[in-house]
């Protein structure tokens, strides 16, 4: 007779202390879930519950450690005996300007922002990052004017603002950075030429025939082009070209 | 010896013209060298405030970098850069109490120690180079060109990271290579306003007058600089300093890297000219040492 395996999961408890408070939770959540376990509701604090959008900030220490831990509580495991307190927000103050008149200039990002030249490269902000980011870099690469550098190495920031909690310059690092992605992405970049040549030909009409030809079939001839249509193979290199070039424009 | 170059923030936005030719020059005079891929700002400014240690974790933690990248010496082409650098060095290399409190600071970084040497371009064309390897070298030389060498502060002061501690004048042996004629003048040394110029105009531009009326008075047909900070003061600022009135009369600025790059061949994307005043462009052209059509 076949059994089932059913794995089984050791419901082990650990001690955490919640802003100063012990609960006992099970191992196995992480701390949004322990959080919620020990009977907290989340009101500001939670947003995506899946490591992405930088609301679950929180920094614990363990005990007889002196460091500083961070986390987003929806991605990290509880640890016994660790100390910890949600951070969901920080006060960080950003820079209005009106994206289509700014120039895409380091100065530019001094005037907006001319605390960043209160950095004492200290790195507090690095070493709290739950993301890694090397905050310190990106904001060295701003002070010499390397807006690309900045834009690359900040490019995994959620957000949170732990660096901004930290900072002994009372900078606000991810806002700053956010203008270096934007000037990057929207001004420094390579246009995709290929890109606008392909809206252009839509704008233009290149595949209004193509379309009208679907709009009239029902949804079983729909079906059959859909699973029978010609899919570019796994792996194939530049040289691929389907064959037949019906639809492309 | 194991060179890592530091270039310094200002050498990568507004002194395009002092790093460039430099940087050139080194693989032409055949020196190695490695560009540090990881650097902060050096701190712009030693701080003399020394157990105040949180002002000296920017400089230590670029001599880590170097550290990390296996060199034991920096070279800087800005003076303001070797100047914190070389005496955040000495700090820490005379001081293991306050090196041991830095590296527990730094506890994400290995431990800076102290086996690095800071020295100043100038220091590495003297010592390392030579004039004469220098001058043999230097295919278009700087013949009749009158200029007055200006040091400014941080090359010099204080003693103990002096690049010409026996006064041996490092910048005009330098300009004597290139082929140059160096004039002396009383304020070669002198501050040239600082942030001064800034923070209090007025004593500025009286530092900025007293070199420039220094430099006219030797009858320097250039002034020639190794400071991002003192072309602002002198160079950027010279129109509002001679408006002051008396008798001063303005006088080009160049970097000694540009004038590097000229006397070398280089290409003259590297010297920049575009980046120097219209009446620098004028004398080098109407010296023959450039072509109008480059500049």
């Amino acid at each position: 007779m076949e059994t089932a395996v059913v794995p089984e999961v050791a419901t082990k408890t650990v001690p955490i202390f919640v802003m100063g408070k012990k609960y006992e939770v099970p191992d196995t959540l992480t701390i949004m879930k322990a959080l919620e376990y020990a009977g907290y509701q989340y009101i500001r604090g939670c947003g995506c519950r899946g490591g992405i959008c930088g609301a679950c900030a929180t920094v614990y220490r363990k005990a007889g450690d002196y460091k500083i831990y961070t986390g987003l509580a929806c991605q990290t495991v509880v640890e016994p005996e660790m100390y910890l307190a949600q951070i969901p927000f920080y006060p960080a103050n950003r820079a209005s300007y009106d994206f289509e008149e700014i120039e895409a200039t380091p100065e530019s990002i001094f005037k907006l922002y001319p605390e960043l030249f209160r950095c004492v490269a200290c790195n507090a902000c690095s070493k709290v990052c739950p993301m890694d980011v090397e905050v310190l870099d990106y904001v060295s690469a701003l002070k010499r004017g390397d807006i690309k550098a900045a834009a690359e190495i900040s490019f995994d920031c959620i957000q949170c603002g732990l660096c901004t909690s930290r900072c002994m310059g009372e900078m606000a690092q991810y806002h700053i950075a956010q203008l270096a992605r934007r000037l990057y992405g929207g001004k420094l970049a390579p246009k995709a030429e290929h890109l606008q040549k392909m809206c252009d030909d839509i704008e233009a009409g290149a595949f209004d025939e193509e379309l009208a030809k679907l709009k009239t079939l029902g949804v079983d001839d729909m079906k059959k082009i859909y699973t029978e249509r010609e899919m570019e193979p796994a792996m194939s290199d530049e040289s691929w070209k389907p064959a037949s070039s019906a639809g492309l424009a | 010896m194991r060179i890592a170059y530091y270039p310094g923030c200002t050498m990568k936005t507004r002194a395009a013209s002092l790093e460039l030719a430099a940087v050139e020059a080194l693989n032409v005079l055949g020196v190695e060298f490695t560009e540090l891929e990881r650097w902060n700002c050096c701190g712009a400014v030693f701080s003399l405030a020394e157990d105040d240690l949180i002002h000296h974790v920017a400089p230590v933690r670029n001599l880590v970098r170097a550290q990390q990248e296996g060199c034991d010496t920096v070279v800087t082409i800005c003076s303001q850069c070797y100047n914190t650098l070389a005496r955040a060095n000495l700090l820490v290399r005379g001081d293991q109490e306050k090196l041991e409190t830095i590296n527990r600071f730094m506890d994400e970084e290995p431990d800076y120690e102290g086996g690095i040497e800071v020295i100043h371009y100038l220091t590495l064309l003297r010592d390392h180079v030579g004039w004469d390897a220098l001058k043999a070298k230097v295919v278009r030389p700087l013949d009749g060109l009158k200029v007055a060498p200006f040091y400014g502060c941080t090359l010099l002061r204080p003693d103990e990271v002096s690049i010409d501690p026996l006064h041996e004048g490092v910048l005009e042996q330098f300009l004597l290579a290139l082929g140059a004629e160096p004039v002396a003048h009383s304020a070669a040394t002198e501050c040239c306003g600082s942030y001064q110029m800034l923070a209090h105009p007025e004593e500025g531009m009286q530092r900025a007058a007293k070199v420039i009326g220094s430099a006219n008075h030797a009858g320097a047909e250039a002034l020639v600089l190794s400071c991002p900070l003192c072309e602002y003061n002198l160079g950027t600022r010279q129109s509002d300093v001679v408006a002051m009135g008396g008798e001063l009369k303005p006088v080009p600025t160049l970097y000694f890297t540009q004038l590097l790059g000229i006397a070398l061949g280089l290409e003259p994307d590297l010297y920049r000219l575009d980046l120097a005043g219209p009446e620098a462009r004028d004398l080098l052209v109407e010296k023959n040492f450039v072509a109008a059509a480059t500049v």
